[in-house]
């Protein structure tokens, strides 16, 4: 018994220290990254207004994220009282702007000026024994619009 | 062969539609790729071999889509969507839609 305890409190800590280290280090290049390519709009608008001489393309981003351990227990035990699971939101919140900067990033290398009827899809793709969310898959993609 | 999601294409004419057009694959993920996932449940962060897999399948599911236009005379493809279902434990289903339409 007390190594199954030692075993589940040394993934609590290391789902912790990691896990913490990886979503700041994330947060911080995705600000960056942001901010870099800011000058592409995005829009989840379908109809184009009147433009001009253009032309587009898909553009497409995708990104697969994991929760860490300690945040999976924290959100376990979240179930049981209800409420907001803060987990979860950055986990998921994480995973949009990702997928999003790299469909910028896609429509930036194309040449473009601005994205249109950018849609998200979520699905969680990984599921442990429990049941429990252990990653989820977001797809973003729109069609880039370049001047010629 | 241009893709736009949208229900034109920017700065061009449809000349005529020819219905719809799809592609899907079924994928599973290999051993090696779920030891590295595991390990990555406890840590956190991005699962690369995953990010990976799913981007070339939906790549393979475009290439069909874009195969089945090409052989019905199109040379574009508007209103692409897609979709992800897992059908079975460790497999997931891409699957990639849209119209097929011929420009001017």
């Amino acid at each position: 018994m007390p190594i199954d305890l030692i075993v589940f409190l040394v993934l609590l800590a290391s789902g912790y220290i990691f896990g913490q280290a990886a979503e700041k280090r994330h947060y911080k290049s995705i600000f960056e990254r942001e901010k870099a390519l800011h000058g592409i709009l995005c829009s989840s608008e379908r109809h184009l207004p009147e433009m001009g001489n253009v032309e587009g393309t898909l553009v497409s981003g995708s990104v697969v994220i994991s929760i860490d351990y300690f945040k999976r227990f924290v959100a376990g035990l979240r179930n049981l009282f209800g409420g907001r699971i803060s987990a979860y939101e950055s986990l998921l919140d994480r995973a949009r702007r990702e997928a999003i900067l790299r469909m910028k990033a896609e429509a930036g290398a194309y040449g473009a000026s601005s994205v249109w009827n950018i849609r998200l899809e979520t699905s969680s793709i990984y599921k442990n024994t429990q049941g429990s969310i252990g990653s989820v898959e977001v797809l973003a993609y729109g069609t880039a619009i370049k001047f010629r | 062969m241009i893709l736009s999601n949208i229900e034109t294409i920017p700065g061009r004419t449809v000349v005529k539609h020819l219905g719809l057009v799809n592609g899907s694959t079924v994928r599973a993920k290999h051993a090696g790729r779920d030891i590295m996932a595991s390990l990555k449940n406890i840590f956190g962060g991005e699962l690369k071999g995953y990010t990976e897999l799913l981007q070339e399948s939906r790549e393979e599911a475009i290439s069909r889509m874009v195969e089945q236009a090409e052989s019905i005379g199109a040379n574009a493809v508007v209103n692409v969507r897609f979709s992800t279902s897992s059908i079975a434990a460790g497999a997931a289903e891409l699957f990639a839609y849209g119209t097929a339409v011929v420009l001017e």
